[in-house]
């Protein structure tokens, strides 16, 4: 086939709202753009005039997927402007609420949005009917993931007892024995997880590019550290517009960001090419039964490498209570501001990647901020694989090449409602 | 012939406009745990969650704020298309967190966020979606309840439109035996605020910040009364007053707070 236009309206499954354009005119691609038409939120401006103690519950609403993740890096940024220093008991807290929120993310993606791809389904609905017995597995983990955020901070989707400088709510012992019980009990779903995906056949496609994500050992970094890519070097989290540097490209209008290459990737497979070394040894075994190894260059594989951060998290979870059970839950008052004016970089690894929040405050009212999220800067290295796959299957039919894509952009695990602010709508 | 070929399933759809999507997230998450009602509705359009989509459908949950003149179009189609449109969460309620910039210059808002490319996005002033078509029905909250997602599913299929309770939440909170957030020295706006939610905010140790909208005829006096006794002043409550409800109350909010 020589021409090829594809115009998918509304990407389904995947968070907020994206076209993909594909022309190929006489067997040449002419243009191959995925357009976000998400209508902008504006949230950095809302945050302006706001006090200081509202910021991660208005940016938590930027995501309901990524609800704490956003909250997190809020709170970071904010502390790191005040002069807060969370203590030892926070910081394991809400390392633990991050396991809750990455399980539930990857629970939904690989089973709800990515599963129905390779079972010929059109939603993960009917599965309820023809695979009652996976179906019903995602549901006990993402309960466990649900409760795991609920008992730290009330609820997974916009967090309450989180504050700067720490909690306004504690779990007890109890809470932490039944959890713990739970995730170990967890065992049996991660392992047939790791079966399921070992049978599901990845589209072979390949396409080297840069990797970015946060390392902070001896943690498999999630909050904090350095961030960190597999072309070499490492910044500190207050350098990070000199990574995202936004830049204007010719075939669009949408501002895309690109650091040592011409794009890079962030998300699941991002942290697990840059991390692999700090994963829990039953993530490694899982990582070499799923056939994945660093640096694994198929962006398809992003879902297998979510499916080895399931494997990671639960052991983690167990390690996080271990600890915080050890240590004796305490009452902790959050720790005070020691000043009121100031300017604090916070970042995460929310599940679709880095993510960054800066803001200046003064007088305990925030005056300027800047969000980036990862979506957006995993745009670019999106389009990227879609120019370099488009010529490789051209020759399918229409539908098929469609399905293709968006099951490309879908791996990707777009969180588009979040993204709008580095992207535009590419006019056609 | 069984039952479900005698009477038609009715047909629901989801539809998103600004938003988090926090709510949808709700709904996949209840239907999960309520799979009985898939088995007597047929969900004819869930983008975040299936393929499938039609235009075809009975009752329409709308999720998030109408926040540009080119939404309204969408939005009356909906409405002409469905019998029963119903208000899914604080954004398409109330207008929600997407309002809070409404009390800001709308110019000033894009070009902070978009420099010279702010007449790239199309954007006003965002507004619930019962300020641009009729609604039948709510299900309030940020997000919203899934508990009372499934209630008021369960009320259509017996054809009632349930409406969120009328009472203040501060009822349900010392139900629960919470410490009040007064007591900590922090605002709540518990007295004025829709119950429903079981307190969840005083019972994690945040004041609530009124997601569910205000009751009918609050006593705001008594309101201020509470403040002033735990030596606050009302005017600390004006940012609170403004993260969900910046449509629900007057523009001229710091005033009339300043007066009383
Ligand atoms: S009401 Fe809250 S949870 Fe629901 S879509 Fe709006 S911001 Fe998200
Ligand atoms: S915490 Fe809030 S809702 Fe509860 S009793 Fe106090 S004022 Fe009322
Ligand atoms: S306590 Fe208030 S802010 Fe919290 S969920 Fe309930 S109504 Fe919403």
């Amino acid at each position: 086939m020589s021409n090829l236009r594809i115009d998918i309206h509304h990407i389904t499954r995947v968070e907020g709202h994206g076209n993909v354009v594909v022309d190929v005119q006489n067997g040449e691609l002419q243009q191959c753009d995925l357009q976000i038409i998400e209508t902008p939120r504006f949230f950095e401006a809302m945050l302006r005039g706001r006090p200081y103690q509202e910021a991660s519950h208005i940016t938590s609403r930027i995501c309901g997927i990524c609800a704490v993740g956003h909250a997190t890096a809020s709170l970071r940024a904010t502390e790191k402007a005040l002069g807060i220093e969370p203590t030892a008991q926070t910081k394991l807290l809400r390392r633990l609420n991050f396991i809750g929120e990455m399980l539930d993310s990857h629970v939904l993606h690989a089973y709800m949005l990515i599963a129905p791809d390779f079972l010929n389904v059109g939603s993960v609905i009917p599965l309820a009917k023809t695979a009652p017995d996976v179906v019903l597995r995602a549901l006990r983990l993402k309960k466990l993931a649900g409760d795991t955020c609920k008992i730290i901070c009330g609820r997974h989707t916009h967090p309450i007892a989180m504050t700067v400088g720490g909690f306004s709510h504690y779990p007890t012992a109890a809470d932490l024995y039944a959890l713990r019980d739970r995730y170990v009990a967890a065992g049996a779903d991660v392992a047939a997880t790791v079966e399921l995906f070992q049978t599901l056949p990845m589209p072979q496609f390949s396409r080297d590019t840069e990797y970015i994500a946060l390392y902070n050992p001896p943690h498999y970094g999630f909050i904090d550290g350095e961030i960190a890519s597999t072309d070499g070097g490492a910044w500190l989290v207050e350098q990070y517009r000199d990574v995202t540097n936004e830049i204007m490209v010719p075939h669009s209008t949408a501002k895309h960001t690109a650091h040592q290459r011409e794009s890079y990737m962030v998300g699941a497979l991002a942290r697990f090419n840059v991390n692999y070394n700090l994963l829990h040894p039953l993530a490694l075994q899982a990582a070499n039964a799923l056939g994945i190894q660093p640096i694994c260059t198929n962006p398809f594989m992003n879902t297998v490498a979510q499916v080895v951060e399931i494997v990671h998290c639960v052991e983690e979870g167990i390690l996080l209570i271990d600890e915080l059970l050890r240590r004796e839950i305490a009452w902790e008052e959050p720790v005070e501001p020691t000043r009121l004016s100031g300017e604090g970089v916070g970042s995460c690894e929310v599940p679709r990647g880095i993510l960054f929040h800066n803001y200046v405050i003064e007088n305990g009212v925030i005056v300027g901020a800047n969000c980036i999220i990862p979506t957006g800067q995993n745009l670019a290295n999106i389009e990227a694989d879609m120019r370099a796959l488009v010529p490789t299957i051209m020759h399918k039919p229409q539908a098929e090449v469609a399905h293709a894509l968006e099951m490309l952009v879908r791996a990707y695990d777009p969180c588009i409602s979040c993204s709008t602010h580095l992207l535009n709508v590419a006019f056609v | 012939m069984n039952a479900d070929q005698t009477k038609p399933k009715p047909r629901v759809a989801f539809f998103d406009f600004t938003s988090c999507e926090g709510c949808q997230l709700t709904v996949v998450d209840s239907l999960q745990y309520h799979p009985e009602l898939l088995d007597v509705i047929d969900i004819v359009e869930f983008r975040e969650a299936s393929s499938d989509r039609s235009d075809d459908y009975q009752i329409a949950f709308i999720e998030g704020s109408c926040s540009r003149a080119s939404d309204e179009p969408r939005l009356r189609k909906i409405r002409e298309t469905a019998d029963i449109v119903v208000a899914l969460g604080a954004c398409a309620h109330l207008g929600g967190i997407n309002a809070i910039r409404n009390r800001q210059n709308l110019q000033d808002v894009r070009e902070y966020v978009y420099d010279g490319r702010a007449h790239w996005y199309e954007t006003y002033e965002p507004r619930a979606i019962s300020e641009v078509i009729s609604v039948d029905a709510v299900v309030p909250g940020c997000p919203i309840s899934g508990a009372e997602f499934v209630r008021v599913v369960k009320g259509l299929l017996l054809g009632r439109l349930l409406e969120p309770p009328d009472y203040p939440l501060c009822i349900e909170c010392k139900l629960k035996e919470n410490i009040c957030v007064f007591d900590r020295g922090e605002i709540c706006l518990g007295p004025i605020t829709r119950a429903g939610c079981d307190a969840i905010c005083p019972a994690y140790g945040a004041g609530c910040e009124g997601c569910r909208g205000i009751i009918p005829n609050p006593s705001m006096d008594a309101f201020y009364t509470v403040l002033r006794e735990h030596g606050l002043s009302p005017a600390n409550v004006e940012t609170r007053l403004t993260l969900f409800l910046t449509n629900q109350v007057p523009a001229n909010l710091a005033e009339e707070v300043a007066h009383v």
